[in-house]
């Protein structure tokens, strides 16, 4: 369960979303779902969950509810701030992976 | 363009913030964005809630962005200084845009971003509410959230010039490390904003003085230099601002008594309303009672007096009183009296201040009294204590008040203290009680040393203390030195040599100036005229 907070229609965002669309796909093949939500059309929810940076990236199932700021270009990075390792989604990590 | 022209490019808004206007002509620059710096517990936090609070009452909506305590932290902070802000939300006044820190939320940094989320929520309160004020704080608290410090500087640029854009007066709070230092911790706070304000809170010999400084507001004008405030409760912040209140003092040539006839006499008349007198002398010289003969004076007229009184507790004010054969507990049941007595020390000369105004305006006296300054002068620095008095005497003569205060010398021949060197200057008249020691007795003498504005006795009269209080005597004649505390007695004949001498100086300068009335030189003989010696 993943949701992208964007803010309108900037470079930054279609780069965001691009970036994460290509994550999603290598990586979790199709084990997610993804909500976009622009804070300039719902500033409420942006509210309500406390974000000031756009993009913002919030993982909030399986927990732990995890955020990674940025356009996230950073493949590594992402994956690492929401606990997801490469391949290994449903596996129990043995000490292979590092954490 | 010309000054005037300049000046009125840039509109400002009141803020409502106690004397905070007077300082800054005004009010803070309208639909500008005005930095407020300054080190832990400067009161920063107060000054920006204040700010919107003010702006509520006047009914300005206001926006609190908060990066640092949450919002719930500062709804039960402020609620000592009785802003209550979950009411104002409530009402639809006040919008929270919590950026606090959620110590819950673990994230990391991948790439670019900006902060149009944070953009997004503070333009959508700013909507909701209407706000016409936005209180930012703290700047530094953004920096700490981000590991990309350039990012967050050039948004910070982008939000302060949108809150421009959207037409709203902004508070920006930002921390410094020193009181006396770099304006800001982070360097570019202060390019962010229009226009900068410093608070501090200096600890100056154990004791801690706050201070409000505006540095500089883009395009229009303001007082220079720092004014002390204090925080009070049920209140926030209250500068005090000294020179801009002597601006609007009034003068009135209305004389009121001093509760002496013969000590209205040697004042030529009696007491300026709306002037301050000082009056000096060792311990028992007969301060307090000059200061009970006052309040006597004040409600023999029906006038209210106020009592400050800092060295006796009430009760030996009152067996005083009595002693001299003045009634204070009837004065006090007529509603004319009020006496407030307590320990200089439970508080700060800044909060003293602010509590005798609140005092004054309050009970509304015709006269006040302070007993006595010196007690006053330890509880802060020189300066701290030299900026009470200034404030205090402004403000008693702003409100037409008739002002008594009394300070005490160290020696007890002679001399002055060091309250006298720092006010001197800033009361209207002073008298003097001095010790004479006369051939192994002690006796008292007075003096008025100035009058402004008036001709006053120059004699130093020999007075005496008895159950009807203070009795004016005779002159010293035979004896000089008495204000270096050294008197050295002169014989009966030395004098009348002196005198005449005197007298045929002032009779060759009428003479030269052609003129039959005696001017400041001749004020030898006019002393005679109006009180002729009493021969021995």
């Amino acid at each position: 369960m993943l949701r992208l907070f964007v803010t309108g229609a900037s470079p930054r965002t279609s780069s965001a979303i691009a970036n994460l669309k290509q994550i999603c796909e290598q990586e979790l093949e199709g084990r997610y779902d993804l909500e976009i939500i622009d804070v300039l059309e719902n500033p409420e929810m942006a509210e309500s969950e406390r974000i000031l940076a756009t993009p913002t990236l919030i993982k909030s199932l399986p927990l732990p509810l995890r955020r990674v700021i940025g356009d996230l270009s950073d493949k590594e990075k992402v994956l690492l701030g929401l606990e997801v390792h490469p391949k290994q989604l449903n596996s129990v990590n043995q000490g292979g992976a590092p954490s | 363009m010309t000054e005037a022209a300049k000046y009125l490019a840039v509109e400002k808004i009141a803020t409502g913030i106690s004397s905070f206007d007077i300082i800054a002509k005004g009010g803070l620059p309208r639909n500008r964005t005005t930095l407020i710096s300054g080190t832990a517990g400067s009161g920063k936090t107060i000054f920006a809630v204040q700010f919107l609070a003010a702006g509520i009452e006047l009914g300005f909506p206001g926006v609190f962005v908060t990066f640092e305590e949450s919002a719930a932290d500062i709804r039960k902070n402020m609620r000592s200084f009785g802003w209550d802000l979950a009411k104002w939300e409530a009402e639809g006044l006040l919008a929270f845009v919590d950026a606090s820190p959620d110590p819950e939320i673990d994230s990391v940094e991948s790439g670019g971003f900006d902060l149009g989320a944070l953009l997004a929520r503070v333009k959508h309160a700013v909507k909701k509410v209407k706000a016409e004020r936005v209180a930012v704080d703290s700047l530094g608290a953004v920096f700490s959230q981000f590991s990309d410090q350039s990012i967050v500087r050039s948004e910070l640029f982008r939000i302060a010039s949108a809150l421009k854009a959207i037409g709203v007066t902004a508070v920006l709070t930002a921390e410094r490390t020193d009181d006396y230092g770099h304006i800001a911790r982070f360097g570019v706070e202060e390019f962010i904003a229009d226009n900068v304000m410093i608070l501090r809170n200096v600890l100056e010999d154990e004791s801690r003085r706050r201070t409000i400084e505006i540095l500089t507001f883009r395009g229009c004008d303001h007082q220079k230099g720092e004014y002390p405030f204090t925080i009070v409760p049920d209140g926030g912040v209250i500068v005090i601002p000294l020179s801009a209140m002597q601006l609007s003092m009034k003068s009135s040539n209305v004389r009121i008594s001093s509760g002496n006839q013969k000590l209205d006499e040697m004042c030529g008349g009696g007491l300026f309303r709306d002037s301050v007198t000082l009056v000096s002398g060792a311990t028992g010289t007969g301060k307090t009672l000059t200061v009970t003969q006052f309040l006597q004076g004040g409600t023999a007229d029906g006038e209210r007096c106020l009592l400050l009184a800092f060295e006796e507790s009430r009760d030996q004010l009152f067996r005083n009183a009595t002693g001299w054969g003045f009634d204070f507990e009837a004065m006090e049941a007529a509603g004319l009296l009020r006496v407030v007595c307590d320990y200089p020390d439970v508080s700060g000369l800044e909060d003293w201040l602010v509590t005798i105004q609140a005092t004054i305006r309050e009970f509304k006296p015709q006269r006040v009294a302070l007993d006595s300054l010196s007690a006053l002068e330890h509880v802060g620095t020189a300066k701290a204590f030299r900026e009470f008095v200034i404030g205090l005497t402004s403000f008693i003569k702003h409100e037409e008040i008739t002002g008594l205060f009394t300070s005490t010398t160290a020696s007890l021949m002679g001399g002055d203290s060091i309250t006298e060197t720092h006010i001197s200057t800033l009361t209207d008249s002073i008298i003097l009680l001095r010790y004479v020691e006369m051939f192994g007795d002690m006796k008292r003498g007075l003096t008025v040393l100035k009058m402004r504005g008036s001709w006053h006795d120059k004699a130093i009269r020999e007075f005496t203390i008895d159950k009807g209080g203070m009795k004016m005597g005779r002159p010293f004649r035979n004896v000089t030195g008495i204000l270096s505390g050294a008197p050295v007695h002169v014989s009966p004949g030395d004098v009348e040599r002196a005198w005449s001498r005197l007298e045929k100086d002032s009779e060759i300068l009428r003479r030269e100036s052609g003129s039959a009335e005696a001017g400041s030189d001749g004020a030898a003989t006019e002393r005679r005229r109006v009180f002729p010696p009493e021969s021995e």
